[in-house]
């Protein structure tokens, strides 16, 4: 057992934080830094700029990224730094989700097609999951393709689509047959947005932004070759993808940054003679989020150790989303609590960053991201049915 | 002991309980929220017609009378509804303020218009460092002649848009923490110097900023005496945690019921998933966090009712218990309604705003918590 880094992490360490200081644009940090959200074009930027170094794409087999490797400390420092310089968080879709599935389960065609673009952030992939009668059950999704003259033939209803408003193509789960056990009869397709037939329709959520959709397919023609794998293979497909977005989910180096930043800002909010930092009922709060924190963390660095050595992020990683989530979901809201009333005054997301807000300059994003962080126990597999898998899988219940 | 309400009580309950389902659907309610004045124009007039402007001030005024039992109900009431119109910030927080300590022509420069509903009021009291402490007061009133000269900001005065009127505690002697020292004045929101900045609130209501420079107020309108405004606005803030107590009970109601309901129709793995043990004891929780504030909502009303000793410390009890519950209750439906939970369309996440922006207003949880223990 042994915490430290060795001279080549360290040296790695300095590697990140020049390349922080030489190439995250001025632009993209002022707005991060006021909490203002990004244009697509602004993040499409950071990731080529990632990429250009060998940085985006980490987890994937270097075969298909033409990166030098990193070893798990190095993919730790870089997260961890990235995120304590709070640089844009990068679209999981096509990098982490789609592309992972392509290179695992695709063609040598279906590779060759779709992993350069997403890539170099060419095509912007969306999820399509969820369904209006599907939620935490999935496999009872009704999405239906049915194969004709070599096309499918897609109708149906996605719900929850991040992002679907600036997607190229979104990947789908669709039931290409009726089977006695409904996960068998589910496919995994690739669909090209602009396909006739497909109409996405905004959810606006809590917070006031437009981040989720509908995405509506009426008889959407799809190629036969955008099946990826086998028909009825889509579910095994699924469970593997799930661990994939599980990992990291728990976006610990980002947790650390904002507690930190809670506390900094705290410690010059006065409270009569002193401050807010000062305030032990505040204060202890504050430190029990830490502690939880810091278990977390090693309970993510426990896992990713055990996966270093070949194991595979099973039902651990549900351990992760449940702590990893809850703690968001805490920190944003102690930043509202610590607010007071200026945590009230409400503005959307084109208002933030303007000069009307009132209160502090950083009270304007706090409220929306409190409620706008509901969703993170409710996403990705609700907290209740993470809960229902450790006792499954790992107590044996 | 007697948990039941008298015959007058329940009428005006009764004729609440019907305003809302008739005239406030939730469209409606979304459609005044979204609109520029914030709230119904047109309310506000039936309220008046109904009497219920009236209810915080005494007979010989003009008023209803009523006591802090006929607010209560109405604000149960209202927190069912998810009502916007300013009934906390100018008939509960403000009106019976006056009504108790206003002079002669305080009161009938007021009192009359606001019964009528032709006049709104708000409450100027928090300042950026001030937190909950409503001493904290840096805002600060000389003496000039027959006039005061004001100087100062008031943040988040709820209801700040349509005030006609403010009532703005200013420092008049004392250190900035003292409670010695302050004075409550009554000024026409167009007075020069006193400048608004106007915002949405995350509950769907309105607020404003105040910067206040060189306000030239005549001394008639200091409110109560001079140097003894804390108590004034101390005694008004607790009935106003009374109403909005009350308001959190009626909006917890809500959300544990329509969670219940979706809980029951929404099926997932081939059930409803209210069948499901874990959620059937969140919501059981969810009910007896409702069930415990009503309690105590009872409890304290009744106590600052009778003035007894520890009304104060009751009344600290209840917004520490409101404040807890709320959260979870509002967290709670969120989560129990899903993806549903956190759309802008569901009601669900519109009720858990309020009781969210309840948690605060007039001190959180913990402030209360620690008022209760200095008690």
């Amino acid at each position: 057992m042994d915490l430290t880094f060795s001279d080549s992490d360290l040296s790695f360490r300095k590697d990140v934080l020049a390349f922080l200081d030489n190439e995250y644009p001025a632009d993209i940090k002022e707005k991060q830094d006021k909490r203002i959200p990004l244009e697509k074009e602004e993040i499409v930027k950071w990731q080529k700029i990632l990429h250009s170094k060998g940085w985006f794409a980490i987890n994937w087999p270097t075969e298909f990224s033409g990166y030098k490797e990193l070893s798990v400390t190095e993919k730790y420092i870089l997260q961890e730094e990235l995120a304590k310089a709070n640089t844009p968080t990068t679209i999981p879709f096509g990098m982490g989700m789609c592309a992972p599935v392509i290179y695992s389960f695709g063609t040598e065609d279906q590779k060759q097609k779709h992993l350069p673009s997403i890539l170099n952030s060419d095509i912007w992939w969306c999820q399509g999951y969820s369904e209006p009668g599907s939620g935490s059950d999935l496999a009872s999704l009704k999405t239906k393709a049915e194969l004709v003259d070599n096309k499918y033939i897609v109708n149906g209803t996605k719900t929850w689509t991040t992002l679907a408003q600036h997607a190229d193509w979104i990947f789908c789960l669709v039931r290409t047959e009726t089977t006695p056990i409904k996960q068998e009869g589910i496919s995994f397709l690739l669909i090209d947005m602009s396909t006739p037939g497909i109409e996405v329709k905004p959810i606006i959520t809590i917070d006031g932004s437009h981040e989720v959709n509908m995405v509506y397919l009426d008889n959407v023609e799809v190629p036969k070759e955008n099946l990826i794998g086998e028909e009825g293979q889509g579910w095994n497909i699924a469970k593997f993808l799930l661990a994939h977005e599980r990992s990291g989910i728990a976006g610990i180096a980002a947790l650390k940054r904002e507690l930190k930043r809670l506390k900094d800002l705290s410690s010059e909010i006065p409270v009569g003679e002193g401050t807010l930092l000062e305030d032990p009922q505040f204060r202890s709060k504050i430190e029990e989020t830490e502690i939880e924190l810091t278990a977390t963390e090693f309970t993510e660095l426990r896992t990713l150790a055990a996966m270093s050595q070949g194991g595979s992020p099973g039902a651990e990683s549900s351990i992760l989303k449940i702590k990893g989530t809850e703690l968001q979901q805490t920190i944003s809201e102690l930043f509202v609590e610590m607010l007071g009333y200026y945590a009230h005054p409400f503005y959307l997301e084109n208002e933030i960053g303007s000069n009307e807000t009132v209160g502090p300059d950083y009270a304007a994003p706090v409220m929306p991201h409190y409620l706008n962080y509901r969703k993170v126990s409710i996403y990705g597999g609700s907290n209740e049915i993470q809960r229902n898998v450790i006792s499954k899988a790992i107590l044996g219940l | 002991m007697d948990f039941t309400f008298n015959e007058e009580q329940t009428m005006i309950q009764d004729q609440v309980e019907q305003f809302i389902q008739k005239e406030y659907d939730w469209e409606t309610r979304q459609e005044l929220s979204n609109s520029d004045l914030g709230f119904g124009a047109d309310n506000w007039k039936t309220f008046a017609e109904l009497g219920w402007l009236g209810i915080a001030i005494s007979e010989d005024n003009g008023g209803f009378g009523g006591s802090s039992i006929e607010t209560m109900l109405i604000m149960e009431e209202f927190g069912k509804g998810l009502v916007v119109e300013p009934f906390l910030e100018t008939i509960v927080m403000s009106s019976g303020l006056l009504d108790q300590h206003g002079s002669d022509e305080q009161k009938s420069e007021v009192i009359g218009s606001v019964i009528s509903g032709e006049m709104h009021l708000a409450l100027a009291y928090a300042e950026p460092q001030s937190r909950f402490n409503l001493s904290d007061v840096v805002t600060e009133a000389k003496a000039d002649g027959e006039n005061f000269i004001i100087n100062g900001f008031k943040s988040v005065v709820m209801n700040g848009p349509s005030a006609n009127k403010f009532i703005i505690s200013a420092r008049t002697s004392g250190k900035q923490l003292d409670n010695k020292g302050i004075s409550l004045f009554l000024v026409d929101s167009d007075i020069a110097g006193l400048t608004r900045t106007d915002y949405k609130t995350v509950d769907g209501r309105r607020a404003s900023d105040l910067n206040l420079e060189n306000l030239s107020v005549p001394s008639e309108s200091l409110i109560g005496s001079l140097d003894g405004g804390f108590n004034i606005l101390d005694e008004s803030i607790d009935r106003s945690i009374l109403a909005i107590s009350a308001e959190a009970v009626g909006a917890m109601e809500v959300l544990y019921k329509t969670t219940v309901e979706y809980t029951k129709t929404r099926e997932q793995f081939g059930t409803p998933i209210g069948k499901f043990q874990v959620l059937q004891h969140r919501m059981v929780d969810m009910f007896m966090e409702y069930e415990q504030c009503k309690s105590l909502l009872y409890m304290a009303t009744m106590k600052n009712e009778e003035g007894a000793p520890d009304a104060k410390k009751a009344i600290s009890g209840l917004k520490y218990q409101v404040g807890k519950a709320g959260k979870f209750v509002g967290q709670q439906a969120v989560q129990l309604h899903g993806g549903m939970g956190v759309t802008d369309e569901l009601n669900v996440g519109h009720y858990f705003k309020r009781l969210t922006t309840i948690g605060t207003i007039f001190g959180n949880a913990d402030f209360h918590l620690k008022q209760y223990t200095s008690l």
